[in-house]
């Protein structure tokens, strides 16, 4: 969630949006997804992100909700702005949606008939962060294609990356990498870390399953 | 109150000797003692002060024959010899011994539970004795009953640091900078590791107790032992990684996951100010429950008053 939260991010990404119309269409997902054809098929459901701008009036919340539900969307999460209301006294509203293309077309549309102000619908939200960290002769094993393979095969950015090699570059390092995911995508890509460290001969340190602490 | 028990205790180590020597203060007496080439049984109750007193200079308990103390005339086995592999025994031969003469079993010795979990229940459920094993997990951390107490089927999953030695190790890298040769040395100049820590820094010791919760979770619709067990250790954690972990405000545990599904157990990444990032040589297990929420439950994990407090708490559980 963190990075949606960016207010660089936000102030960008809503602008775009209004003054672009198919803005929608232009960032919906388009990674190449080697391990799981799938779940990136179209057709399939997707996480979508929607934002909003409500009045602060009673109800106006389960009136934007009912669109979504009522043309099949599966709604994930609700982020519900209070304390940071627009400069036209406006409450934003950020709500995270799994749905097939269609669907979320349909979704949107309906939002718009009922007369909800949607500033921004369909960019691809990184719903997921994955901190791991991998130790062993990173440099040795082409740390630049290790990463490149993580991205590559798992829908998965590398938000940042520490390497750690205090022996210099022939001996043990560790390095961090903190990835983002679609929703429920964690999983995959961290199999397809431990997949790649097996085939190089490096440990992969892991967060708890279910992000337990 | 609780009834007063006779109690033959089997393994004269650290735990076999401490419940000896507080087994009267709980109510109940020692009938038999035995180590590994010796034993002292008395029908009143052995003198527990000269028997621990001989073992502590001589080097063993008594004059008589350890199967003397399995052919005692006890209640409750106390089965405190070292954990062993694969058949478990001998300590899965004692308990057997104790269950077909319809007495109780209670286990500070992980192997039976571990390795042979079907067969001790099968064994159980033809006697009249009843076996309870609070000590292997997580020595005075009463885990075993309160998962007992919430009823295994709504516990979901189990997970903690449980092996002392590992969690010392890595505290004391992340806190120290140090690498891991020099906190081991320091760890076994201070009495936390043993000469050989193959057992605890493999991770083996935390997955025979992350087995031992498998087996109590699945009630018996599946047996785990410890091959069905995912286990890494922690000697391939670098200083340089407990660093890069510290710097994003998280360190590294050696966490044991048990389910319904499998084991787990290797060094994880866990947020610094996490209820499982214990320091130290304290043990933590957490509980997701289905209606009591998730459970944390920490203290000492290990050493010879604590985990005699588990099996005597054990002995007073028994009917």
């Amino acid at each position: 969630m963190t990075s949606t939260l960016d207010p660089d991010a936000e102030a960008e990404s809503t602008a775009d949006a209004e003054t672009d119309p198919d803005a929608t269409e232009r960032s919906r997902p388009n990674r190449v997804d080697c391990t799981d054809p799938d779940t990136d098929a179209d057709g399939e459901p997707q996480p979508h992100t929607i934002r909003l701008e409500l009045a602060d009036q009673p109800g106006q919340l389960l009136d934007a909700l009912e669109p979504i539900s009522a043309n099949g969307g599966n709604l994930l999460s609700i982020f519900h702005e209070r304390g940071n209301v627009t400069p036209r006294g406006r409450i934003p509203v950020e709500i995270d949606v799994e749905a097939t293309p269609d669907r979320f077309d349909a979704i949107v549309a309906a939002l718009r008939d009922e007369g909800v102000n949607v500033v921004q619908a369909g960019a691809e939200h990184y719903a997921e962060e994955v901190v791991v960290l991998l130790v062993g002769h990173l440099v040795d094993t082409d740390l630049s294609d290790t990463l490149r393979r993580i991205e590559d095969c798992s829908a998965t950015s590398i938000d940042d990356f520490s390497l750690n090699a205090p022996e210099g570059r022939s001996d043990t390092s560790s390095a961090r990498l903190r990835m983002a995911t679609r929703a429920g995508e964690a999983t995959k890509a961290l199999s397809i870390v431990h997949e790649i460290a097996e085939e190089k001969d490096l440990h992969v340190v892991e967060p708890l399953a279910g992000g337990a602490v | 109150m609780t009834d007063s028990k006779r109690l033959a205790v089997v393994g004269a180590g650290a735990v076999g000797g401490s419940v000896v020597e507080l087994a009267a203060d709980y109510g109940h007496s020692v009938v038999a003692f035995a180590d590994s080439s010796s034993a002292v049984v008395d029908d009143d109750g052995i003198d527990t002060g000269t028997a621990l007193d001989r073992k502590a200079s001589e080097g063993h308990v008594g004059d008589g024959d350890p199967q003397d103390a399995l052919a005692a005339d006890y209640d409750v086995l106390v089965e405190a010899t070292p954990t062993t592999l694969g058949d478990a025994n001998p300590g899965f031969s004692h308990l057997r011994t104790a269950l077909e003469r319809d007495r109780h079993v209670v286990l500070a010795n992980k192997g039976p539970v571990a390795e042979r979990y079907a067969d001790v229940r099968d064994l159980e459920r033809d006697s009249q004795g009843r076996v309870r094993f609070e000590a292997t997990v997580g020595g005075a951390i009463p885990i075993v009953s309160t998962v007992e107490d919430l009823s295994p089927s709504h516990v979901t999953a189990a997970r903690g640091v449980l092996n002392g030695t590992a969690n010392f190790i890595l505290s004391r890298m992340a806190a120290e900078g140090i690498d891991y040769e020099h906190v081991l040395a320091e760890a076994q100049d201070l009495g936390v590791a043993e000469a050989d820590p193959t057992f605890d820094v493999e991770g083996t010791d935390a997955a025979l107790k992350c087995v031992i919760l498998a087996n109590v979770l699945s009630e018996g619709e599946r047996e785990f032992t410890l091959e069905d067990a995912e286990v890494e250790g922690i000697t391939n954690v670098p200083g340089s990684a407990l660093e890069l972990a510290a710097e994003d405000g998280r360190t590294i545990r050696l966490v044991g996951e048990a389910t319904r599904d499998g084991i787990r157990v290797g060094p994880r990444l866990v947020p610094q100010n996490a209820a499982l990032a214990v320091t130290g040589t304290r043990n933590i297990v957490q509980l997701e429950t289905d209606h009591a929420g998730q459970l944390n439950l920490s203290g000492r994990g290990a050493g010879g008053p604590e985990t005699a407090s588990a099996v005597l708490g054990d002995v007073g559980r028994l009917e």
